[in-house]
């Protein structure tokens, strides 16, 4: 396994808050529609399919691999993915502490939270287990 | 209403500018073009522009060229824009806001030591998107990376197909005696060059480049009076299309409506067309646009390239002449310029006799612009050669 990249911490806003403070206790936070109750990504205060307000919710931390590609040509490669979430949304993110070569399509997936460069938990996925 | 033409094209020849600046570049390209046109700067009464300089360098580039602007529009939608500007030139000179359109780009990222396809791409952070996915690298091969994984998932496309894509690319290039790369190049070398990020191999990427190229549209009275060829926009359609709030679906991008929206103005089918300029950022892209376009159904593209199906005197559809953005030129990282002019060079019987193809009296240019593999445009233009 090579060594890990270096996570970039993620720019914050006023919208971003709920979600970084919660995954700083390792709580996965997903958004959900309060009308329609649909989960999207990635979060707005607003429901993307029906206008209608959103709550966060926990969300299960886990998926299946929707799409990935291992950036080869850096010094530390990494696998950016698209995990399909449980809850239904496509959701950015990397796949951590895991044989690049051995990744596929449809592959299950957890969630692990990553410390990036200035402490921020950021949500990485691995596979499952077993 | 008047109708639009469009009366000059010009590319730049250079491949490389550290010796120019961007200015320089811009204004070389303009007057290229109007050159080419029969016409000059002062005849400009609308200019349509987006590139390397944020917030107001239209205004600086209007001032630059010196131009008396009636009309102007900056839209930036990354490598769609120039046919973008094309198509809102012609709704412009429709309505009577400008006589003479000029479209220019130009950048010199290779000059610049750019790394386009891995490096990030500065100055996003206020876009909402950006937390959500800087952390995680995105950068231009690898999203696109997802996309050829996903096709490759879905479809059964294989990087042999993909890499006839390249094949056909260096066959026009040969040709070319500007383009970067004019070695033609096999299958087997494509997937045997280093792996960039997965799937997409070093030749399945496009070049880096310094450059750019112009376009002049005009208003029939004054296309008619002119020298040069009448070449006529008939139909055109953009699009954006993102991650519908994380329903992405990595095969299909927003020319499946640019493309529809194009063919229904004109009235032709993708059958009709005898030429197209596909934007080819990468291999995979002409692949999933030509499913979007409706040249073969979706999933089929993978087939429909093989084979020397895009190679001029060959296949079924005559592609990127030029040598397109994988062999010749890919000037500020933008596919869209090159894809009309070499479309207007085949309507204007102005291709490289080795490519040229016969009869071309109709002719596509398409080009997508942001990542396909997180949100992206897409702008097509048909044009007819009266």
């Amino acid at each position: 396994m090579a060594e890990a990249r270096i996570i970039p911490a993620p720019a914050q806003n006023p919208e971003t808050e709920p979600f970084y403070r919660a995954a700083a206790e390792a709580r996965f936070l997903i958004p959900v529609c309060t009308e329609c109750g649909k989960a999207h990504w990635y979060p707005r205060f607003f429901c993307p399919f029906c206008d209608g307000k959103t709550e966060w919710r926990e969300g299960r931390g886990e998926g299946t691999i929707y799409a990935y590609s291992v950036m080869r040509r850096v010094e530390r490669p990494f696998a950016l993915a698209y995990v399909e979430l449980a809850e239904g949304p496509h959701m950015m993110t990397n796949l951590v502490d895991c044989d690049f070569d051995t990744l596929a399509i449809g592959q299950k997936v957890s969630l692990v939270f990553r410390a990036a460069d200035d402490g921020t938990a950021v949500p990485c996925f691995t596979p499952s287990g077993g | 209403m008047s109708e639009a033409f469009i009366v000059g094209a010009f590319e730049h020849p250079t491949r490389r500018a550290p010796d120019k600046s961007l200015g320089q570049l811009h204004a070389e390209c303009a007057l290229g073009a109007l050159a080419d046109a029969g016409l000059g700067l002062r005849d400009v009464d609308g200019y349509f522009w987006s590139g390397v300089m944020p917030n107001l360098g239209l205004v600086s580039l209007t001032d630059y060229l010196n131009l008396k602007l009636r009309h102007f529009d900056s839209s930036d939608v990354g490598g769609a824009s120039p046919i973008v500007h094309v198509n809102h030139a012609v709704e412009a000179i429709r309505q009577g806001k400008c006589d003479v359109a000029l479209v220019t780009l130009a950048g010199r990222p290779r000059s610049e030591g750019q790394a386009t396809g891995t490096g990030a791409r500065a100055g996003n952070a206020l876009q909402p998107d950006s937390p959500w996915e800087s952390p995680f690298g995105p950068v231009t091969s690898n999203l696109y990376g997802m996309c050829a994984m996903r096709h490759m998932y879905e479809f059964g496309t294989t990087s042999e197909q993909l890499a006839w894509v390249k094949v056909a690319a260096s066959h026009h290039a040969q040709h070319n005696p500007n383009a970067l790369l004019r070695d033609v190049v096999t299958v087997e070398e494509v997937v045997a060059s280093p792996m960039v990020s997965d799937p997409l191999h070093r030749l399945d990427c496009c070049v880096i480049t310094d450059g750019g190229g112009a376009l002049v549209l005009a208003r029939e009275e004054i296309a008619r009076s002119l020298s040069r060829p009448l070449v006529r926009p008939i139909g055109r359609g953009e699009s954006i299309m993102g991650q519908d709030g994380g329903r992405i679906d990595l095969t299909v991008s927003a020319g499946s409506r640019s493309g529809p929206a194009a063919f229904a103005e004109a009235g032709v089918t993708p059958a009709d067309i005898k030429y197209a300029s596909i934007y080819d950022s990468f291999t995979i892209t002409v692949v999933i646009e030509i499913e979007d376009l409706g040249f073969c159904a979706k999933g089929e593209g993978g087939r429909f390239v093989a084979d020397g199906n895009l190679i001029s005197g060959v296949g079924r559809l005559p592609w990127n002449t030029d040598g397109g953005g994988l062999c010749s030129n890919h000037p500020s990282n933008r596919g869209g310029m090159t894809k009309v002019i070499e479309a207007v060079r085949q309507l204007r019987g102005e291709a490289h006799p080795a490519v040229q193809v016969r009869n071309c009296g109709l002719a596509l240019a398409h080009g997508t612009g942001g990542l396909l593999g997180a949100r992206h445009s897409a702008a097509t233009l048909i044009m007819e050669r009266l």
